[in-house]
């Protein structure tokens, strides 16, 4: 007897589900999560504990879950008009690289300025050197149908070789005992914390800025409307006259400015120099956030601070319950998988026959 | 189909709650004691790596086994050295560590930032030379151990091509290349070396690349100043020679270890953690080497080497030990041909410490 297993398109395909399974997805996690800390020999909630609510019991860990939070919604902001065109731009990584290089430079070149001038410069190449970055996928897309996930995943690694050259290269630090690092910014080059002692920067209020504005462009503008066309369907979209390609080159470019200024605010906040290692992978990590939080903006800013938190987690639980760091991993892993499920399952019914 | 989903969310609720009450009863309680003193490390790679982390965990378990109740132990693994390094040791003096090491040169400004911030908290800094009236310095005198693999190789070598894969400029660095030119061209006025920068301290990929890379070019023995077994693997793959880096690592490559420079961490925590249950911690720099055992010689490999060269590699050791060898004796010449070192003289410490130049013979320029 054979069995046949078939997928369908679900007819009564739901949109309440679709905004419920990321909590579906947390609670799976969390479900699974508690068997590895059994087996583990833990205590599932003391773990949780540690894991989700000591590394934010203090007004510095509140700080650093923001530190940490900002980059990812900042990107994944930015992403979200990619991914809602249709667009996969894999290579934010990149990006975010290039502007920290475009930006960082900049301070470097006027590492005597005090001139208040100096930031907003920083900033302003910062998002020039990601838009510039991600518009040669959006060039190959549009001129020689390049796939553009192969592309801008492959300028990642060509950003981060050019990140190599410079701080090994010509800006290497002469004072820095040969290290591959530049010399620190001048304090006008640096990001203002918003509390003194604490690492939380300015950066969190260009957050808000960028989701607040998402949020008026996917719902009230013409633009938006565009790209939720042209989501669901590229042809749909020419056919109502819709310039798609430009439509692309708009995606990118906002996508790569976002990701570059995130990569300024990195550098320029709480690094303060370039180094060739000033990312933990947050243009990766920032698709899982932008999936999550279903590519709308509030959920986009609740998802990196879910997000931000695991990484938190994971270096408590290495303190006090003396587990592995990969178990942080372990647990990003898990809830991008289950949220792929729930949302599979959500689409398509798998029926045994 | 929606009451299907939320009859299944209803089950799953029921189960995870029904988890939750199960393991609570259980209650798994760790024993606590009040007035333990706590030291915590932050470690750049995974103990696993089987090199340099590897030999701090080691130092680590040794502190645990000398102090025992004393003290208790903790560590962060991979910790980048980026601005999460200050996050990771700050929390460790936030939770009441009282004693930290931080195991990584890259970590330097980091350390003292937290320490600034923790007056009261003990910080102990591997390979730096900043010191505050909390944060101690300490390194081994790995050199010493590079004369003893330079004669080696000097006398090994048949392509006279020996293959150099290093992390970063700095003196620790620098001060190794010489150290193990000297006494390999002593023996060997031909050998040459071949370097090559990964710029990482821990990139197995990297360094298995740059091992490769350096065989092709003809040498047949590898030497490596980076913390993976991976360039030793690759010359056993090769059929080619090489020692091990931080750790005893033949396991890993029986046929090509000819010995390994070993960095023994435990007696110094040990001595710095009863410093501090007794109260007499005081900040200091230490540099130690073969004498007082922070630095040892692997087991010789007798498949690959004579015994008359083993004999020389332990008088080597030796005199080094009694104080009548010195890696760096003159005469030393810089590549500009400038007497560094007279005759007769040492290199002092204070030359070792910022050692960031080539000795004359080494081809190619110290990266700038």
């Amino acid at each position: 007897m054979a069995y046949l297993i078939s997928i369908k398109l679900r007819e009564d395909y739901s949109n309440f589900i679709f905004y419920l399974s990321p909590l579906v997805a947390v609670f799976l996690t969390l479900f699974f999560g508690s068997f590895i800390f059994l087996i583990l020999d833990l205590s599932p909630i003391e773990s949780f504990k540690i894991f989700f609510i000591s590394p934010i019991s203090n007004s510095y860990g509140i700080s650093e879950l923001f530190v940490k939070a900002t980059p990812l919604a900042i990107i994944a902001l930015g992403l979200s008009y990619c991914f809602k065109n249709n667009i996969y731009n894999i290579g934010a990584e990149g990006q975010l690289t290039m502007g920290a290089i475009f930006g960082g430079g900049i301070g470097l070149l006027f590492n005597n300025s005090s001139s208040i001038l100096l930031l907003p410069s920083m900033i302003l190449f910062g998002a020039i050197g990601g838009a510039f970055w991600a518009t040669i996928p959006a060039l190959l897309k549009t001129k020689f149908n390049t796939n553009e996930i192969l592309t801008s995943l492959m300028l990642t690694y060509v950003a981060l070789f050019i990140l190599d050259y410079f701080v090994v290269g010509p800006w290497k630090d002469p004072d820095g005992y040969g290290l591959p690092k530049s010399m620190p910014f001048p304090e006008s080059g640096r990001l203002p914390v918003l509390f003194d002692g604490l690492r939380i920067h300015i950066g969190v209020y260009f957050a808000i800025i960028i989701c607040f504005i998402s949020y008026i462009v996917f719902n009230k503008t013409l633009f938006g409307f565009k790209l939720r066309v042209s989501g669901f369907s590229s042809k749909a979209s020419q056919y109502a006259g819709f310039k798609y390609k430009n439509l692309i080159f708009y995606t990118f470019i906002i996508s790569g400015a976002c990701a570059g200024l995130a990569g300024l605010f990195e550098v320029s906040g709480p690094i303060g120099l370039l180094y060739r290692d000033i990312s933990p992978n947050y243009g990766f990590t920032a698709i899982i956030v932008a999936f999550l939080g279903r590519l709308n903006p509030i959920g986009i800013i609740l998802s990196s601070l879910l997000i931000a938190l695991t990484y938190l987690g994971a270096e408590d639980a290495q303190l006090f319950l003396k587990i592995p760091s990969a178990v942080g991993f372990v647990f990003q892993g898990l809830v991008l998988f289950f949220l792929l499920g729930t949302d599979f399952l959500n689409k398509y019914r798998i029926s045994i026959k | 189909m929606k009451k299907q989903s939320l009859v299944l969310v209803v089950i799953a609720a029921i189960v995870v709650i029904a988890g939750i009450f199960y393991v609570t009863n259980q209650n798994i309680q760790k024993d606590v004691i009040d007035d333990q003193k706590k030291v915590g490390f932050i470690y750049i790679g995974p103990p696993g790596d089987h090199g340099w982390t590897y030999m701090h965990d080691v130092g680590r378990q040794y502190l645990e086994k000398e102090l025992g109740d004393a003290v208790s132990t903790t560590y962060i693994e991979n910790v980048p050295e980026n601005a999460d390094a200050v996050r990771s040791i700050r929390k460790l003096a936030e939770s009441g560590h009282d004693l930290i090491f931080t195991t990584s040169f890259n970590y330097m400004d980091q350390t003292l930032e937290v320490a600034e911030e923790f007056p009261d908290v003990k910080f102990e800094h591997a390979t730096g030379f900043k010191r505050t009236d909390n944060v101690s310095t300490y390194s081994a005198r790995f050199y010493e151990g590079r004369s003893v693999i330079g004669h080696i190789a000097g006398k090994m070598t048949e392509t006279n091509t020996i293959g150099y894969i290093v992390s970063f400029p700095i003196p620790e660095v620098i001060r190794g290349i010489n150290a193990f030119y000297l006494a390999a061209s002593k023996v060997n006025p031909d050998v040459k070396i071949k370097i090559i920068w990964v710029y990482s301290w821990y990139d197995p990929g990297k360094e298995a690349d740059a091992a490769n890379t350096l065989i092709n070019q003809g040498a047949d023995i590898i030497v490596q100043h980076t913390d993976s077994y991976a360039p030793c693997q690759a010359a056993e793959k090769a059929g080619v020679l090489a020692f091990g880096q931080a750790s005893n690592q033949e396991a890993f490559c029986p046929n090509a270890h000819m010995t390994a420079i070993e960095d023994i961490w435990g007696p110094y925590y040990a001595a710095k953690a009863k410093e501090l249950v007794d109260g007499t911690w005081k900040s200091e720099d230490t540099w130690h080497g073969f004498k007082e055992g922070m630095v040892e010689m692997s087991p010789y490999n007798e498949k690959l080497l004579s015994a008359d060269l083993i004999s020389e590699a332990k008088a080597i050791e030796e005199g080094i030990e009694n104080g009548t060898f010195h890696s760096f004796e003159g005469p030393i010449y810089n590549q500009a041909g400038e007497l560094v070192v007279k005759e007769g003289e040492v290199a002092d410490d204070g030359m070792l410490a910022g050692m960031m130049f080539y000795v004359q013979g080494i081809d190619g320029e110290v990266p700038q």
